[in-house]
C-alpha cells in the first residue's frame, strides 16, 4: 500500500460560507394566529360593559391604595413570621430530640391539613372559644377587643405559612453536605451555632426560589382576609362596588395591583439570589 | 517520664453489624507523626473520627492530653459529655478532610478566621493577622479573597490545613487528604504536611501515600478488619514486615 497523501482530495472548501437564516414560516403564522386571538379579545372588552372610566378613576383612590398597603404589610408581615416558624419547625423536625421532632411533625400535619380559610375564620371567631384570653393573675382582656382583625389575618397566614415554609426549609437544610455539618463540628461548634453560621447560609440560596415562590403566593393569599374584615385591597374594592355596583371594574381595578405588585417583585427575588450565591463560580467570575 | 498526647484503650465501634473497630488500643506520643494505612473498611478513618468525636465510641475510653473523651465518669458510671464540653474537646484537635469541607460561601481567609472568631472569641485583628501567616504559610498568600470554587483541590486542601491549624491544636488529623486530588496536585499538599512535621506537630495521618509515610512517619501503623495488625517504623513495617496480612496488602498496593 502506498502511504496516504497528507489530506485527501474531493472534498468542496465550505470555510467562508455563511450558514442560511430559515424563514420559520410556522412561527410566523403561529404568532399572528396568537395576535388576532388577543385583539378579539381586546375588542371583547372595549366593547363590552365595563365602563373603563371607573377603572381609571378607582385605581389611584384613595381605599385601593390603603387597601393594597394594607396587602403589602399583612404580606410582608405573615411571610416574616412564616419563614421564622419555617426555620424554627425545620430545625425541630431535624433535631435528634423525639419530643420536638414529634411537635414539628404535627404542626405541620394540622396546619398544611386544614383550608387557609377555615384557619382564618377559626382565628377570627375564637372569642367564642375564649371569652377572654390573657395570663392568670398578670393581664387578661376580651379575645374579641384583641382578635382584631388584623392580628386574626397575621395569625392565621403567619402560621400557615410556617408550616409550608418548614418543609421548603428542611429541603434547604438537608441539600448541604453532610461534610459541612462536620467541618462546622471540627471546629468546635455547637449544633445552633452550625447551622446559623455554615448550613443556613448555603440553605438559603437553595431555599429562595422556592420562597419566592411561597411569596407571591402570599401576596394573593391576603385576599382571603376579607373574608375577616382585613381591609385589604380586594375587601376595599368589594366594598366600592357594594355601592356602586360596577363589580367587574373594581375587581380589574385589584387585579391590576396584584399584578403591579407581583411584577416588581420578581426581580428583587432575583438580587437575593445574586447576594446569597457567594462563592458560587456562576457569580463569582 | 512523658505521657502520650493520646491513649487509646479497647476501642470498639459498631454500625449496624458491621464492627468497624474491634478493641483497638493505640498511644500516639507528643510530637509524633503516625501514618495509618489499610484497605478501606479497614477502620483507619473510624479511628480517626472518633478523636475527634464526629464518630461516638461503643466502649472503651480516649484520652487526649490526659483528658477522657466524650464521657465523664461518676460513682463508676460514664455519663455523656454535653454539646459545649465536646465542641471544647474538639478544639484539641484539628481535622482535615478527604474533601476539603470548606464552607463555599466563605472565602479562604474567612474560612480560616471563623473557628477563631465565633467559637473562640477572640480579637478580630490578631486572628485576622495569624490566618494571613497561616496562609502564606501553605504558601496562599494571594488567594486570601478567593472563594473555595476559585481553588484547585491541592489549593483548597491547604486552606482546610490551615484552617485547622488555626485553632492552635495540640493534634493534627488527616483523613486522607490528598485521596481526592488530582495526581498532580498531590505534591504540594504533602508538602505542606511535610512543613508541619517538621515543625513538632503531632500528626495522625491516614493515607495511601506510602512514599510519604516512608519518608515522614514516625511510626507506621496497619489496620485490617477493624484491629491493629502491625505497627512500627516506617522502615520495618513497610520495607520488612512480618505480618502476613501486611505483607499481602503492601503487594496489592505498590
Amino acid at each position: 500500500m502506498k502511504p496516504a497523501p497528507a489530506l485527501a482530495g474531493g472534498f468542496p472548501d465550505l470555510s467562508g460560507m455563511r450558514i442560511a437564516r430559515e424563514p420559520h414560516w410556522l412561527r410566523w403564522i403561529g404568532a399572528a394566529l396568537i395576535v388576532l386571538v388577543l385583539a378579539a379579545i381586546v375588542r371583547a372588552f372595549a366593547n363590552g360593559q365595563i365602563e373603563w372610566s371607573y377603572v381609571s378613576r378607582f385605581i389611584t383612590a384613595k381605599v385601593i391604595l390603603e387597601g393594597i398597603v394594607n396587602t403589602m404589610v399583612m404580606a410582608v408581615l405573615a411571610m416574616a413570621l412564616g419563614i421564622f416558624l419555617g426555620i424554627v419547625v425545620a430545625i425541630m423536625r431535624l433535631s435528634p430530640n423525639p419530643v420536638l421532632k414529634t411537635v414539628a411533625g404535627g404542626y405541620t400535619w394540622l396546619f398544611r391539613g386544614t383550608p387557609l380559610i377555615l384557619q382564618l375564620l377559626l382565628w377570627f371567631n375564637l372569642a367564642l372559644v375564649f371569652p377572654t384570653i390573657g395570663i392568670p393573675g398578670l393581664w387578661s382582656a376580651r379575645a374579641v377587643d384583641v382578635m382584631t382583625p388584623f392580628l386574626a389575618a397575621l395569625l392565621g397566614l403567619g402560621i400557615n405559612q410556617g408550616a409550608y415554609t418548614s418543609e421548603v426549609m428542611r429541603a434547604g437544610m438537608l441539600s448541604v453536605d453532610i461534610g459541612q455539618y462536620e467541618a462546622a463540628q471540627a471546629i468546635g461548634m455547637g449544633r445552633l451555632r452550625a447551622l446559623r453560621r455554615i448550613i443556613l447560609p448555603q440553605a438559603m440560596r437553595v431555599v429562595i426560589p422556592p420562597l419566592g415562590n411561597e411569596f407571591i403566593g402570599m401576596v394573593k393569599a391576603t385576599s382571603l382576609a376579607s373574608v375577616i374584615q382585613y381591609p385589604e385591597v380586594l375587601h376595599n374594592a368589594e366594598n366600592i362596588y357594594y355601592a356602586n355596583s360596577r363589580v367587574i371594574e373594581l375587581l380589574i381595578v385589584a387585579g391590576l395591583w396584584y399584578l403591579l405588585v407581583v411584577s416588581i417583585l420578581t426581580p428583587l427575588q432575583m438580587l437575593l439570589e445574586r447576594r446569597f450565591a457567594r462563592g458560587t463560580l456562576r457569580v463569582a467570575r | 517520664m512523658t505521657k502520650p498526647l493520646v491513649a487509646i484503650r479497647s476501642v470498639s465501634k459498631n454500625f449496624g453489624e458491621f464492627q468497624a473497630l474491634k478493641s483497638v488500643s493505640l498511644d500516639v506520643w507528643p510530637g509524633e507523626v503516625m501514618c495509618l494505612i489499610g484497605a478501606s473498611g479497614s477502620g483507619k478513618t473510624t479511628l480517626l473520627r472518633c478523636i475527634n468525636q464526629l464518630a461516638i465510641i461503643d466502649s472503651g475510653g480516649i484520652w487526649l492530653d490526659g483528658e477522657l473523651l466524650g464521657v465523664r465518669e461518676q460513682n463508676g458510671r460514664l455519663h455523656r459529655l454535653g454539646e459545649r464540653e465536646i465542641g471544647r474537646q474538639r478544639l484539641k484537635t484539628g481535622m482535615v478532610f478527604q474533601r476539603f469541607n470548606l464552607f463555599p460561601h466563605k472565602t479562604a481567609l474567612e474560612n480560616i478566621i471563623e473557628g477563631p472568631l465565633q467559637v473562640q472569641g477572640r480579637k478580630a485583628d490578631e486572628v485576622r493577622a495569624e490566618a494571613l501567616e497561616l496562609l502564606r504559610r501553605v504558601g496562599l498568600s494571594a488567594k486570601a479573597d478567593s472563594y473555595p470554587a476559585q481553588l484547585s483541590g491541592g489549593q483548597q486542601q491547604r486552606v482546610a490545613i490551615a484552617r485547622a491549624l488555626a485553632m492552635k491544636p495540640m493534634l493534627m488529623l488527616f483523613d486522607e487528604p490528598t485521596s481526592a486530588l488530582d495526581p498532580e496536585l498531590v505534591g504540594e499538599v504533602l508538602a505542606v504536611m511535610k512543613e508541619l512535621a517538621k515543625s513538632g506537630m503531632t500528626m495522625m495521618v491516614v493515607t495511601h501515600e506510602l512514599g510519604f509515610a516512608r519518608e515522614v512517619a514516625d511510626r507506621v501503623v496497619y489496620m485490617d478488619q477493624g484491629a491493629i495488625v502491625e505497627q512500627g517504623r516506617a522502615s520495618e513495617v513497610l520495607g520488612a514486615p512480618r505480618e502476613e496480612r501486611t505483607k499481602a496488602f503492601l503487594s496489592a498496593v505498590i
